[in-house]
């Protein structure tokens, strides 16, 4: 059994059938790439796993537990984190301080919060910092970095949470090419030397078929082809979907 | 804490604690001044770090006020008898009775509004953007026709305060007990939001208002933190309101404790002069706002609120994110926004 399960799910917003009948399942330490025409509800199904909105159907499992109908930061503690597609980050705070506050917070009482941010915290941040490159900027406010940095930040900042399984809205959209290198390299480290699985939403073939060891095809909120990288690259359906032929 | 700020901090203690001798004309108006910072710091709280503009958050300086008084009177005497006859008339305190009394309001007029912020504050905080700044200020409003409602509290024709008891000294003594208490509840308050923003809660606030969805996301239950922020704001509102309204002696509903048109602005607009998100922008703005303020009161009187309009309308223009925006926007660097260039090496490496 996969550490992600998602079994039959619906999503229907109005009339729109975001999603209808998705199943998938992402197993422990792996690379699982998403991909689809734009609309083809890749980033619903994201929202629908860390619970952004109720599903109207099915299951979604992560680590045997069902998570469909927990709130966000419920799931979130769980170990299972997105990110997004319009890069957030706290904009008006430092990187450091984007960092610290990423730290998983285990909650002993309200008043755990009013204790004083520990210094091995800060050493964790600045190595992660270093990590995706931003070490040097960390005292800047992260509104001030440009998009791509700002990209890697948010990278930074899950990764400071120590998550189980990182689910991730295209990584390298607006990275300039000579630093979406760089980003693959970071995002395998991440898989290999961190232990987390991945989930990568992706537009960039070459990114996706470089990152991932198994691929899902979203089109029209239905899925349409499953398997590995080169599988997916011959299928004949997926050329159509992506070339609009009918 | 280094050793140039230990000698900044305690220069302003010093000035605060002997002000009343120095200027002793001017100790009811330095008195307000510490209240007005209280307001602007507390405002801040929700409106600067934690990004909810928030007009309402007159209502607990408000209630602060009328629980005081109600307990101060209450513990000796009938309320009822004492708003119907106009309270000095009738009733007075004796010394000891004034200052238990004082003690018990003045402790109950933070935790009162602190549990009314606790009970309303998941309804409201769920709200966003300008439907929270409405909200609230609707809310303000109607605790004002409320309170000029209930005839206990003497409606819409408000209530005396006790009056200062007689034999201990006069008039003199209880500007001076007064200023002391606006004082240490200035440097209270200050010290303590000090403390909080430097916790992770600080931060917590700081990333609500920066991205609240993202904060959720990354595993923040940001419910239970907004309402904690409103209910320190309220307690320390709360209590300044209980000191305003024995300062003034007088508790009128609509224009003394629940002043939104005068108080519940200037609040918002000295945490914005100032600069807001910042410790000490709220303190700043208030301080130059009153001098502002009352300087235009004595000199120019009658053109004070065209004044006070066009103060507003420069800040907005000229200086959008207040004085200690536009400070860190000259001088990053003092605000410690560098580029850390011995690190740039290290940069180069990891590519």
């Amino acid at each position: 059994m996969g550490i992600l399960e998602v079994n039959q799910v619906y999503k229907y917003f109005g009339g729109v059938k975001a999603n209808e009948n998705i199943s998938l399942s992402v197993e422990q330490g792996t690379i699982v790439g998403l991909i689809g025409p734009n609309g083809s509800g890749k980033t619903t199904l994201f929202n629908s796993i860390v619970g952004t909105h109720p599903i109207d159907k099915g299951s979604i499992k992560f680590e045997g537990k069902e998570v469909s109908e927990l709130p966000i930061p419920v799931v979130a503690k769980l170990g299972l984190l997105r990110t997004f597609q319009q890069t957030r980050i706290y904009g008006k705070l430092d990187c450091i301080q984007n960092m610290l506050i990423s730290h998983r917070h285990i909650e002993k009482g309200l008043l755990s919060v009013f204790a004083k941010i520990p210094e091995e915290l800060n050493d964790k941040a600045e190595k992660l910092l270093k990590f995706v490159g931003l070490y040097q900027k960390r005292k800047l406010r992260a509104g001030d970095l440009s998009f791509g940095q700002q990209k890697l930040l948010e990278l930074a900042m899950a990764l400071m949470n120590e998550p189980k399984m990182l689910l991730l809205d295209e990584p390298t959209a607006g990275i300039n090419p000579t630093l979406i290198n760089g980003i693959i390299d970071r995002l395998i480290k991440v898989n290999k030397e961190f232990g987390i699985t991945l989930l990568v939403i992706e537009h960039n073939m070459r990114v996706i078929m470089s990152l991932a060891q198994k691929i899902f095809c979203l089109a029209h909120g239905q899925m349409l082809a499953e398997g590995t990288p080169e599988q997916i690259k011959n299928n004949k359906h997926v050329i159509d979907a992506y070339l609009g032929a009918e | 804490m280094s050793r140039n700020k230990l000698i900044g901090y305690g220069l302003l203690l010093v000035f605060g604690l002997v002000a009343p001798f120095l200027f002793p004309a001017f100790k009811l108006q330095i008195s307000i001044m510490w209240l007005l910072v209280v307001l602007s710091l507390t405002w801040d709280t929700q409106g600067g770090q934690m990004g909810y503009n928030s007009f309402g958050n007159i209502m607990f300086f408000g209630i602060g006020m009328y629980v005081c008084s109600s307990f101060h009177i209450g513990m000796f005497f009938s309320l009822a008898e004492w708003t119907e006859g106009g309270g000095e008339k009738t009733f007075l305190h004796t010394s000891l009775q004034y200052f238990q009394g004082l003690s018990v309001g003045l402790i109950l007029s933070g935790i009162v509004p602190a549990i009314v912020a606790a009970l309303i504050g998941y309804g409201i905080l769920g709200l966003r953007g300008h439907y929270f700044a409405i909200c609230t200020l609707g809310l303000g409003i109607a605790m004002g026709e409320i309170a000029s409602g209930i005839e206990l509290i003497g409606a819409g024709q408000g209530m005396t305060t006790p009056p200062w008891p007689k034999g201990i000294g006069g008039v003199e003594l209880r500007s001076q007990f007064y200023y002391y208490l606006c004082f240490a509840l200035m440097v209270i308050t200050f010290l303590f939001l000090r403390w909080v923003y430097q916790t992770r809660f600080g931060l917590v606030l700081n990333a609500i208002r920066d991205n609240e969805d993202k904060a959720e996301a990354m595993g923040i239950h940001t419910m239970r933190y907004k309402i904690t922020g409103w209910v320190i704001s309220a307690f320390f509102l709360g209590i300044a309101g209980g000191l305003m309204g024995n300062m003034i002696g007088y508790i009128e509903p609509t224009e003394i404790a629940f002043a939104g048109a005068s108080y519940g602005v200037f609040m918002v607009l000295m945490a914005i002069l100032g600069g807001k998100g910042t410790l000490w922008g709220p303190v700043i703005g208030a301080i130059v706002f009153h001098i502002f303020k009352e300087g235009f009161w004595i000199f120019f009187l009658g053109w004070q609120y065209v004044a006070l309009g066009l103060l507003i309308v420069l800040i907005v223009v000229f200086f959008p994110e207040g004085i200690m925006g536009w400070l860190r926007e000259k001088f990053p660097e003092r605000f410690g926004e560098v580029i850390d260039e011995a690190d740039r090496k290290a940069q180069v490496e990891l590519e």
